[in-house]
This record gives C-alpha cells, sequence and structure tokens, in this order.
C-alpha cells in the first residue's frame, strides 16, 4: 500500500533518514518502532508530506506520491496523527471536528461516526481543545484523522502520555479500526508491547535505518526487545 | 463636560479610522505574522480608488457606495500578488520580508505619483456626510455635535468587526484560517491547502485596507504616503491588544484614539503622540504579549 525506497529525510544539515526502505501492507497493522531519535516520526512526516525526502521515492498504491504536498496526500486516502495530542488549540472541539468534515460529501455522517468511537467528546463540544486533557486531545486528533475516511491512518505515538485507562480505550479503537478492514494502520511506537501485538508486521528502526522487520504477533514481542535492546 | 464629551467623541473617531486599518493587519500581521509594510499602500490603493470611480460615477454618493466593494477588491487583489510572488517564499524569513515589503511600498507610492501625479487629490463626500448632527445642545453655544463622515467611518469599522468576527467563527474558511494559524503543520496534514488559506487570508486583509482606504477620503486628502503615515499606530494596536486577538484590537483601537484625544486637548498634537507612545512602551514592558492571550492546557 505505502512503500518507502530508499528514502533519505532530514532537517536542516543533518539527516535522519538513510537510504530507508519499508513497506505498509494493505490491511492490518504496520509497528515501526524504535528509540527516541531512531528517526520514527521523521518517517510519518515524510510519509504525510511534512518533509521533503532529499533522495528516494515514496509511493502510495503504486502511484509516486513523493513531491505532493500534504493535502493532496489526505485526499489519496491518508491521514496522520502527529505526536504530542497535537489540535487547533483555539477551536472548540466541534470546530476541531467540523473543520475537517467541511466541504466534505459525507464529512456529517463521518463526524458521528468518530463520535462514535469517542463518546467522551459529545460532551465537550463546546470546549476549546487547549482546555482539553491529554487524553482527550488524543481521541480528538484521532476522531479528526477518521472524518477524513482514510484508507492509510499514520499515527505517532498515540499512546504516548496519556493516562491508562485512556489507553486501554485508543489501542482498542485502533484494533478494531484495522480489524473492519477498508483501512490499514502505520503505527509509530516507542512501546514494544502493544505495538508488536497488533501489527501484522514490524520494523525496528535504529539512526535512521532499518535493523530488524518481521511478522508481528505475542510470539515476536521477544525478537523485537531483543533487537531494540543492542 | 460638554468638551470632555466632544473630546471622547473625537476619540472614539480616531479609534474607528484606527480600528478599519488595523483589522486588516490583524489578520496579516496578528494571524500570519508577516510584517507588510506595503499594508499602508494598500490603504492608499483603497483611496485612490474613490477618486477613481469618482472620475466615472460624478454622484458622491453613489461613487463611495460603489467604490467600497472595488477598493476591498483592488487592495485584496494587491495582496494576494503580493504574497504569491513575494511573501510565500518568505514566510520564515521576517527582516527579510519587512524589507522587501518595504520596497514595494516605496514602488507602489511611486507608482501612484507617476499616475496620479505628487500633489494630494481630492475627492467629493456626499452631502450627506458633509454636515454633523448635534447629540447635545447645552443652550450656551457649546453643543456636542459630531461629524457624520466620523459617525460613517464608525459605523464601517463597527460593520466591518463584525463580519470579519462572524466570518472567522462562522464559516469554512474561517474555521479553515485559524486552523493554519494555529497549527500550520497539522493543518496542512488534515487535508487542508494551506497556501490557498494564506493566499485567501491576505487578500481579506488586504481587502479590509483598502476599505480602510476609502473611509480615510473623508477626513482628509489622498496622497501617495497616506497609508505610510497612519501604519504605525495601526501596528500598534495590533501588538498591544495581543498578537492575533481581534478583541483586544477593538479596545486597543478605541482606547488609543480617546487617549489621544484627551492628551491633546491639554497639549500639543506632538506632545500627545510622545505620551501616547511612552505609554505603549511601559505598557509592553509590563504586558509583552499584549491585552489579550489566550489559555491554553497544551502548545499546540
Amino acid at each position: 500500500m505505502l512503500e518507502f525506497d530508499g528514502i533519505d529525510v532530514g532537517y536542516g544539515r543533518s539527516v535522519v533518514l538513510h537510504d530507508l526502505s519499508l513497506a505498509a501492507r494493505d490491511g492490518g497493522v504496520t509497528a515501526v518502532l524504535g528509540h527516541n531519535g531512531a528517526g520514527k516520526s521523521t518517517l510519518l512526516r515524510a510519509a504525510i508530506g511534512l518533509l521533503k525526502p532529499r533522495a528516494g521515492t515514496i509511493r502510495l498504491d503504486g502511484a509516486d506520491i513523493t513531491g505532493l504536498a500534504p493535502h493532496q496526500r489526505v485526499a489519496r486516502g491518508m491521514a496522520y496523527v502527529p505526536q504530542g495530542q497535537q489540535s487547533f488549540p483555539h477551536l472548540t472541539t466541534a470546530e476541531n471536528l467540523q473543520l475537517i468534515a467541511d466541504g466534505r460529501r459525507n464529512g456529517k455522517a463521518a463526524t458521528a461516526e468518530a463520535l462514535g468511537l469517542f463518546p467522551a467528546l459529545a460532551g465537550l463540544m463546546n470546549r476549546r481543545a487547549g482546555l482539553l486533557s491529554g487524553g482527550q486531545r488524543q481521541q480528538l486528533a484521532i476522531a479528526r484523522a477518521l472524518i477524513t475516511e482514510p484508507r492509510l491512518l499514520l499515527l505517532d505515538e498515540p499512546t504516548e502520555g496519556i493516562q491508562p485507562s485512556v489507553v486501554a480505550e485508543i489501542e482498542q479503537t485502533i484494533l478494531s479500526l484495522a480489524g473492519r478492514g477498508g483501512m490499514s494502520v502505520l503505527l509509530v511506537e516507542q512501546h514494544v508491547g502493544f505495538a508488536v501485538r497488533a501489527a501484522g508486521r514490524y520494523y525496528v528502526l535504529e539512526a535512521g535505518r532499518v535493523t530488524s522487520s518481521g511478522q508481528g504477533g505475542e510470539d515476536a514481542e521477544s525478537a523485537v526487545r531483543e533487537a531494540l535492546a543492542v | 463636560m460638554t468638551l470632555v464629551f466632544s473630546q471622547l467623541f473625537t476619540g472614539i473617531s480616531i479609534g474607528a479610522v484606527l480600528l478599519l486599518i488595523a483589522l486588516g493587519l490583524s489578520l496579516t500581521f496578528g494571524q500570519m505574522n508577516v510584517i507588510n509594510m506595503a499594508h499602508g499602500e494598500f490603504i492608499m490603493a483603497g483611496a485612490y480608488t474613490v477618486y477613481v470611480v469618482q472620475q466615472i460615477i460624478t454622484n458622491a454618493g453613489v461613487s463611495l457606495l460603489v467604490a467600497l466593494p472595488v477598493a476591498f477588491l483592488v487592495a485584496g487583489a494587491m495582496g494576494v500578488v503580493l504574497e504569491f510572488l513575494l511573501i510565500r517564499r518568505l514566510y520564515t524569513r521576517p527582516l527579510d520580508t519587512l524589507l522587501v515589503t518595504w520596497g514595494v511600498a516605496l514602488i507602489l507610492q511611486q507608482l501612484a505619483r507617476d499616475i496620479f501625479g505628487a500633489p494630494n487629490v481630492q475627492t467629493r463626500a456626499p452631502d450627506l456626510l458633509t454636515g454633523s448632527i448635534t447629540i447635545f445642545s447645552s443652550g450656551d453655544g457649546n453643543d456636542l455635535m459630531v461629524a457624520n463622515s466620523r459617525l460613517f467611518i464608525l459605523t464601517l469599522a463597527l460593520l466591518a468587526v463584525a463580519a470579519l468576527t462572524l466570518g472567522l467563527r462562522m464559516t469554512p474558511l474561517g474555521r479553515r484560517i485559524r486552523a493554519v494559524v494555529q497549527n500550520r503543520d497539522l493543518a496542512a496534514a488534515s487535508g487542508i491547502a494551506t497556501g490557498r488559506v494564506d493566499r485567501m487570508t491576505f487578500f481579506i486583509g488586504s481587502g479590509l485596507a483598502g476599505i480602510a482606504g476609502v473611509a480615510l477620503t473623508l477626513v482628509g486628502p489622498i496622497g501617495p504616503t497616506m497609508g505610510t503615515n497612519i501604519i504605525i499606530d495601526a501596528f500598534l494596536v495590533v501588538v498591544v491588544g495581543g498578537i492575533g486577538q481581534l478583541k483586544g484590537t477593538v479596545i486597543v483601537a478605541f482606547a488609543l484614539g480617546m487617549m489621544q484625544s484627551l492628551v491633546e486637548y491639554s497639549t500639543t498634537i506632538s506632545v500627545a503622540k510622545v505620551l501616547v507612545f511612552l505609554t505603549i512602551v511601559a505598557f509592553l514592558q509590563w504586558r509583552p504579549q499584549g491585552l489579550f492571550t489566550l489559555r491554553t492546557r497544551s502548545l499546540a
């Protein structure tokens, strides 16, 4: 579905991803794991078009999307939930959702469906997003992404810094989304447990290079922990 | 007492002019952080639009009404061209933006001299706006009177504030503008064409400068440097009100106008200007973020 083929990506003079190749397959979850600074978030920023690769190609369903702007990639079925529970802080919860639904043929229904996944948001519609808790903001961020009805959801450490009760809810939502078909998930995580268990395939990044990859699932957890311990 | 009220009304009308000018800046400078030194020349373009329209439509009232939307479109289009050709390449380089737009301002001033001549030109105000109305009659000759043109400018400023507030809050474009201002990368990654939103924001901000230019023709002559003379005050209004805060812009525009008017009453125009600037400097030392900021629990 989404392929990175020999990409170099960086900021200023420093190169973060070196000749990196990996693929998120159609259906299910693909996990990318690594320590801080391994280049996981950079990979997703390049995938959605916020960073331009200096070399290499990114393809979506076989079509070269390397030169496309982020909004053009969203129009092709990609959605991105960045790290850090990002929102539009001075817009209310309702406005955060309406913003994405505006101009979409199925906007209302998609918003209702997204709210169905996170019912807690329904009671916070008039509250500014900047005043929500971290967990609520992350739910809002995922709901916003889902309104675009993506075929590929890019999730950057969706449970980082969130209270355990909400983490379980978010993990359950990711599993149900990936399991119902029609949508694939490229999940970037620092913590091995959930990501590897949920993934059909995993990649381990270290210093901007893939150092290990394989089939995901319960059995893969120890292999990934070993790869990350090096 | 009548004199104090009279000065207050003068202050309100100065504030209304300041507000009209600062409204456009509150979008391009306050919301987008672009220091566009050519904003004053968009005001000038709006004013010259009235002059040109009056060459075609001789009825002063009709020409003023026609000039309002035309000036909005002319100044807005100039803003879009400037944004598309220069500013969008300089979003990460604010000092370069300042210098480049200053250069553009000088070019536009010279262009105005070439087209309309160096001396100031006059437009005709509609009869309805040339008189004044008596707010309070004291019976001793010290009546409280307000010029109709000033009331018109005040109404225009309040209508512009209402339209901008509603537009930013209620329309899809308004939501997109606010989203791009608050988190550009997230907006782009959410499917918003940020470049198009930037251009529309510049169009509206510059168009409002055009409207301000139309209003200024009612209180003074039109000249190539008319925008430059007043733009600094408008920048101060946006900074003191709080960057990106429409509410702050409105309050500070009227506060500065009234302060200027009241201090002028007991001193001179120059001394009043110095005292107002000193007060602003002191205020910004105490509250550098401006009058209003929004509370958030997150940075993004």
